[in-house]
């Protein structure tokens, strides 16, 4: 096998794995669109990461980071309706790095590399990011599991029950933003969030509990990079909107089996 | 061993977006007490029961709970996602750790033991309510807040979940603040009710209040009348030990 094919490989499953939990908790939070909007400020992050001369994904961590904390600030305020703000917030900042980037003449960006992905020019020093970031994602998503599921059924009762809501809130939003900055390398900014919601929500219909519903989601999200690639190879197509679709016709083959919880 | 105060509201007031909701409510739960909150819709019941959970900061006024005093909460509503797969077992040990034996039990208690493995988005309505019921006594409460805990419970089931509830007082010694539409039930089991309509109408014993002009005015003889029933129908069940219970509604002496 190629090295690039490899690498490719080692990434998505890299990105599926970590994807899969955070990705259930993104569909039982409803939080798809903030995914969303975290990952269309992904283009202002790579940006400032080479005006600061940084690693760019480092700088998509930390705009990621900046645009959590801005939307809980928002939040505060009340008066406009969360989905409101996050559309202010993602094509706000889309924009923003699109000029940004027009103003920026001595920075060399491949605009589609980033909107849609480029896993075959995954290099090594990616794969480290990948792994460390999304095992460092997973390690911390297992200590926040307990009050994040029990705040996730109601947030009140979780309240009550001892959760300290905001900070592990605030937490689960920095661990979206991780794993946003680590996905986007696989398949693009404008495409992370399917990479988080699709899987999971295909391993809906076969899970009895949310454990095994996270690393379901993680099976059949590394399933989808697999297929991805191959149909990507096979048919020379772009590789990352190949693993979506792979992931898509996943979730509708799932729809079409008889599944095991009723209903 | 003499009661001990749990939980202490006291003046306390709340506006919510410049809309009075409470105005100088204070209260009182101490251990094996339970205090009942009635009123008309909108009257603030459930929020007062938040600001006591501390789950909202009143305006002014103060709110002590005894310190590491263990609380159980059972929440008006409760819906769980259909994407999220939970069975019951699991739900009820969200805030508490415990082994399958000791889940089956509180279940039990609630009788609601038949639930276990179901998904907890497959139970009815009533059996949500015992469900919640067996999750906050999973934390052995010292204080027990529940807020409207026989909606959507069948006739028969109210009448035995509010035994079950004036039962847990007494086993378990534990205070409990309870909100309730359901007056004749309240009348017949609680200890001291305040009835609430954004500032506290009366207060008192159950048959203090139930003689009030306040509580006349905001319940009208309606709700006397279900005093009368539910004294007739308490007396009833005591006599049967443990027989089915025929409804007496047509024996009222009211």
């Amino acid at each position: 096998m190629d090295d690039f094919l490899l690498r490719a490989l080692l990434g998505g499953f890299g990105v599926a794995l970590a994807a899969g939990p955070l990705g259930a908790f993104v569909v039982w939070r409803r939080m798809a669109y903030f995914g969303d909007a975290l990952a269309h400020s992904g283009l202002l992050g790579v940006l400032l990461g080479a005006m600061l001369h940084i690693n760019p994904q480092l700088g998509v961590v930390l705009t990621c980071l900046l645009v959590a904390l801005a939307l809980v600030v928002l939040q505060w305020r009340r008066g406009l309706a969360t989905d409101t703000l996050l559309g202010i917030l993602a094509h706000a900042t889309l924009s923003l790095g699109l000029v940004a980037l027009a103003f920026l003449e001595t920075v060399r960006v491949d605009l589609v590399g980033y909107l849609f992905g480029d896993i075959l020019a995954i290099t090594t020093a990616d794969l480290y990011w990948i792994w460390g970031g999304g095992l460092l994602a997973l390690g911390a998503l297992a200590g926040l599991w307990r009050p994040l599921l029990a705040m996730t059924v109601h947030e009140d009762l979780a309240r009550v029950e001892g959760v300290a809501v905001f900070p592990t809130r605030l937490a689960f939003m920095l661990l979206i933003a991780l794993v946003v900055a680590v996905a986007m390398k696989v398949v693009g900014i404008l495409l992370v969030t399917s990479l988080l919601i699709i899987p999971a929500a295909a391993a809906r219909r076969f899970a009895r509990s949310p454990e095994g519903m996270a690393a379901l989601a993680s099976l059949i999200g590394g399933a989808a990079v697999g297929l991805g690639l191959w149909a990507s190879l096979r048919w020379d197509t772009p590789a990352g909107p190949s693993v979506v679709v792979a992931a898509t016709a996943l979730f509708v083959l799932g729809l079409a089996t008889p599944g095991r919880s009723r209903r | 061993m003499p009661p001990e105060p749990l939980l202490t509201v006291e003046k306390v007031n709340l506006a919510i977006r410049g809309n009075p909701i409470l105005r100088d409510v204070s209260l009182q739960v101490t251990t094996g007490e339970i205090v009942a909150l009635i009123g008309p819709n909108g009257a603030g019941k459930s929020t007062l029961a938040r600001v006591a959970l501390g789950l909202i900061r009143a305006d002014s006024g103060r709110v002590w709970r005894k310190p590491g005093a263990r609380v159980g909460y059972m929440p008006q509503r409760l819906v769980v996602d259909d994407t999220l797969p939970l069975s019951v077992r699991r739900f009820a040990t969200l805030g508490t750790p415990a082994s399958r034996a000791r889940v089956r039990e509180a279940l039990a208690e609630v009788g609601a033991v038949h639930v276990l493995d179901a998904p907890v988005q497959a139970i009815s309505g009533g059996e949500m309510q015992r469900v919640l019921l067996a999750r906050a006594l999973l934390r052995e409460p010292e204080l027990l807040v529940l807020d409207e805990p026989i909606q959507g419970v069948d006739l028969n089931g109210q009448y035995e979940l509010y035994d079950l509830i004036s039962g847990l007082r007494q086993r378990r010694g534990c205070g409990i603040l309870m909100v309730s539409h359901e007056l004749h039930l309240v009348m017949a089991t609680t200890d001291h009710v305040l009835c609430l309509n954004r500032h506290v109408c009366c207060s008192g014993h159950p048959d203090h209040v139930a003689r009030d002009p306040a509580y006349l005015q905001l319940f009208g003889l309606d709700g006397a009348r279900h005093l009368a029933i539910y004294h007739h129908r308490h007396n009833h069940r005591h006599d049967l030990h443990g027989a089915v219970v025929e409804p007496v509604e047509s024996e009222t002496h009211g």
